[in-house]
């Protein structure tokens, strides 16, 4: 009694579509980059499960989701810094105060 | 690994050793001019590597690295864009108070990530060069801080350029799992199996997916909002190597991959390329119109030129026209590289920094009326910038009009008539605003202070008397283009 691949495959999909509405709603920096990372963990359920079910003998999907979640964090990295440079100077990280420039 | 592998991605590798190195270096070095230096010697090693590779095709690293004509083309444009990058910044860095050493270690990365870009052959290495080569620019967008316009097109970048590669990993791992393997050339094996059956389906979403994603990364309408902002508020070196180097890699990666991988959803995609170019080349020259300063003006220029390298997509699917449409592209990357250099490099000229704007937008001398009387000023310069607005409207005797003329002959032979008559239309609108610019500079009375630096100098010149030089003898750099359009594996 096996959970069949398709779960797994919603399961991607709702969590990617909370991370899209997520960026697309949220106003806060912050809270957009962690949208971003629910994106990016969607993309790992995904290849996690592609991999276990259609090339379990190879260890490509596996090894691509650690190279998912480790470019993330190298990201997440640079983005929290530009947060916080952003912070000091303005005392805000909302996007819609954060508009010299027009959208 | 064997030492055939390293080899074949000798250039790359000379270069991110190049560019640790120079970080650490720079730490002792109190005139940052030698870092300058220093990187630029890097980048020149690189791109003579790069072209002594030329005519070499092979593999390596178990089919995920590539070396063919269409990476060693590329190998050589990526590190003389860097050079070009170093170029216009050197002055202006010292001149905005912001000469840090690591701005040209920054862009040594990037145009690394640009290098690994143009030689993957595997949709993993894909991914890991997209990042390679954003990360950086992320962190170059913001460098002018504490300016905020400067602080807030970085952030801008960096939270469109995450959602963008969020999309494109997606479309990846979909692709995965339709053909069960992630390299071009085993998804190519996939697909002609023919036993995809349901998984087909996931395959052209995944294929979807990724288009959007690089649509974002080479700011196709209607993913280009996020474009005149990072290029108005980044520092104007930076937006010239990001205009030029990050387009070129994206569709360094749109092309491979869908020329090699993905003919087989011509189909399905063709379609969706089309309505994306036309719209793209439209809004970008519509909207450009509208604008006051100059950079926000290129940067809709830019997104324009996107839609006309676009076009040469519509044609992915079609074996006899594939690989002219690939060496169209490539061709006017180079076009569009040369001219936007020097244009920038004439924006870079006229800035200075403003005393009265206080900490905001520190930067003035960017609209375009103040180029109001510098055919008068600066005869050499104006009648340069003069080229390169010839140039980007497609206007003889510039590399703009050949580069133009390429591309929609293939678009005619791909049998794509009616969108090839939106792209010269679309050139003519785009003839008012770019006209405008040398109307002001030769027309209207006024006195634009202006900097002499000597490389900057130097790339303006260069560039403009490339853009009419080239234009009369185009068939070497086009036959050139043409032996990077077949790729191999």
């Amino acid at each position: 009694m096996s959970i069949p691949l398709s779960w797994y495959l919603l399961l991607s999909v709702a969590l990617f579509c909370v991370g899209l509405f997520g960026v697309l709603s949220r106003r806060n920096a912050i809270a957009i980059l962690l949208s971003v990372e629910l994106m990016l963990n969607a993309v790992n359920i995904n290849l996690v499960a592609f991999w276990r079910y259609l090339d379990p003998a190879r260890m490509a999907g596996q090894a691509f989701a650690v190279i998912v979640f480790a470019v993330a964090a190298a990201e997440v990295a640079v983005g929290l810094a530009l947060i916080i440079a952003v912070y000091r100077r303005r005392k805000t990280v909302v996007a819609d105060e954060i508009d010299l420039m027009k959208w | 690994m064997t030492p055939s592998d390293l080899l074949s991605i000798l250039p790359l590798l000379v270069l991110v050793v190049w560019a640790c190195a120079l970080l650490l270096v720079d730490l002792w070095l109190k005139r940052k001019g030698v870092t300058a230096f220093l990187a630029a010697l890097g980048l020149a090693l690189t791109a003579g590597l790069a072209l002594a590779q030329a005519g070499e095709e092979t593999t390596a690293f178990g089919g995920m690295v590539a070396l063919d004509g269409f990476a060693s083309f590329l190998n050589v444009l990526f590190p003389l864009s860097g050079l070009l990058g170093i170029a216009v910044a050197y002055g202006y860095l010292k001149r905005m108070n912001i000469e840090r050493g690591e701005y040209y270690s920054l862009l040594l990365f990037s145009t690394a990530g640009m290098m690994l870009m143009a030689h993957a052959a595997d949709l993993v290495v894909v991914f890991l060069a997209l990042e390679f080569l954003s990360l950086p620019l992320y962190v170059l967008a913001a460098f002018a801080r504490p300016r905020l316009d400067s602080e807030e097109a970085g952030l801008k970048y960096f939270l469109l350029g995450a959602f963008a590669s969020a999309f494109v990993i997606y479309g990846i791992a979909l692709i995965y799992g339709a053909t069960g393997t992630t390299s071009l050339s085993g998804i190519v094996a996939a697909i002609e199996a023919g036993s995809l059956g349901t998984s087909g389906l996931l395959l052209t979403i995944g294929a979807a997916l990724f288009l959007v994603g690089f649509g974002f990364k080479v700011a196709a309408v209607p993913f280009h909002m996020w474009t005149p902002d990072v290029y108005h508020g980044a520092p104007t070196p930076v937006t010239a190597f990001m205009a030029v180097g990050a387009k070129a890699a994206g569709f360094a990666a749109l092309l491979r991959v869908f020329v090699t991988a993905f003919p087989a959803l011509d189909a399905d995609l063709t379609p969706v390329v089309w309505v994306l170019a036309a719209l793209t080349m439209f809004v970008g020259n519509v909207v450009a119109i509208a604008q006051t300063n100059i950079k926000r003006m290129l940067a809709y220029s830019s997104i324009a030129h996107a839609g006309y390298i676009l076009m040469a997509f519509v044609a992915f699917g079609n074996p006899a026209t594939r690989a002219d449409a690939v060496a169209s592209a490539l061709f006017y990357l180079v076009t569009y590289a040369l001219t936007s250099y020097g244009a920038w490099a004439a924006v870079i000229a006229l800035e200075k920094q403003d005393p009265s704007a206080g900490s905001g937008q520190a930067a003035s001398g960017l609209e375009i009326n103040d180029f109001a009387g510098l055919g008068r000023r600066r005869p050499a310069l104006a009648a340069a910038m003069t080229v390169f607005m010839l140039s980007l409207t497609g206007m003889p005797p510039t590399l703009g009009l050949v580069g133009k003329f390429y591309l929609f002959r293939t678009v005619i032979e791909a049998g794509q008539v009616w969108l090839a008559v939106i792209g010269v239309l679309t050139s003519l609108i785009s003839a008012y605003y770019y006209l405008r610019v040398v109307v002001v500079m030769y027309m209207r009375e006024g006195a634009p202070e202006t900097t002499r630096e000597p490389w900057l100098d130097f790339t303006w010149a260069v560039s403009a008397l490339a853009t009419v030089i080239l234009s009369f003898l185009p068939m070497a750099l086009f036959a050139w283009a043409s032996a990077a359009g077949v790729m191999g594996f």
